[in-house]
């Protein structure tokens, strides 16, 4: 297998449109104040915060953590096959990563579904408030992350893109990306450490 | 891109996500706790920013941005907790 990284050296420019790295980088600038601020607050409420994370699901945080990866994975896989010229393989990839990103909603919406069902809700304290907020804007990067997705699909899958041009298909790739490495930092933030 | 490359680094994911949540399963907290939790988020991190959004090899201000935000935010977040537990 060719790898372009190491074959070009250190001259070339992000994979896809540039227009999505500028994007990317604006919402990972969005991100990293909800994660400062969320840690600030903790520091101020940490008993609190400490005895409200223990009632979360960390099982099914951790199964969407492995989802978002295997998504992330498969995309890769598929720009890995694209540059091979392999498009149908390409185009099966990234079908698989659009399922991986659906399995991530449905276990987000149990998860949502079982606090709603016990009465907690944004006002439930401070807690729940960042919980609620922080996952479900995460949560609609990932619906948007999907649609990316799934108009690169529908054109990969009738041969739209091919190994000399598959810009379309990175860039779709680089923000669905953006969407798992978020949520590397969320997991652990919010379920695990105390 | 090097296939196999991305598979072992999905292994590596896979593998410090399961000892992420063992560590709370296992209700390891205070400070070494934190520590390793999020250098082991650290590491992911910059395993996706390199490999799958293929940055390695990419002009260096756009790896730099992107690692740079991730050890920056990583930083705060100890930094809180530090002062905080």
């Amino acid at each position: 297998m060719t790898d372009p990284a190491a074959a070009v050296g250190s001259a070339r420019h992000p994979p896809g449109d540039l227009a999505i790295w500028v994007f990317i980088l604006a919402e990972l600038l969005a991100f990293g104040v909800f994660f400062t601020v969320y840690a600030i607050t903790r520091m101020k409420n940490v008993a609190l915060f400490d005895e409200m994370q223990l009632t979360l699901d960390r099982r099914a945080g951790a199964v969407n953590t492995i989802l978002l990866i295997l998504g992330s994975w498969c995309v890769a896989r598929s720009v890995a096959a694209i540059q091979l010229d392999q498009k149908v393989k390409s185009a099966r990839w990234l079908l698989l990563g659009i399922a991986a990103g659906g399995g991530f909603l449905v276990v987000k919406l149990f998860e949502y579904s079982a606090k709603l069902g016990a009465g907690i809700n944004l006002a439930t304290n401070t807690f729940y408030m960042f919980y609620l907020s922080l996952t479900f804007f995460h949560f609609m990067h990932v619906i948007l992350g999907m649609v990316i997705l799934l108009a690169v699909w529908l054109k990969a899958r009738k041969g739209g893109y091919s190994a000399a041009d598959h810009h379309g298909l990175e860039t779709g790739a680089s923000y669905w990306h953006m969407v798992d490495l978020v949520w590397i930092i969320l997991f652990p933030l919010v379920y695990v450490m105390r | 891109m090097n296939t196999r490359l991305l598979d072992l680094v999905l292994v590596m994911l896979v593998i410090g996500t399961g000892f992420t949540w063992w560590l709370g399963e296992t209700g390891h907290a205070g400070p070494a706790a934190v520590l390793t939790i999020l250098a082991i988020a650290g590491v992911k991190g910059v395993l996706i920013i390199r490999e799958f959004m293929a940055l390695r090899g990419v002009k260096f201000f756009w790896p730099a941005m992107v690692i740079g935000w991730l050890l920056l935010v990583l930083a705060i977040i100890m930094a809180a907790y530090w002062r905080g537990l």
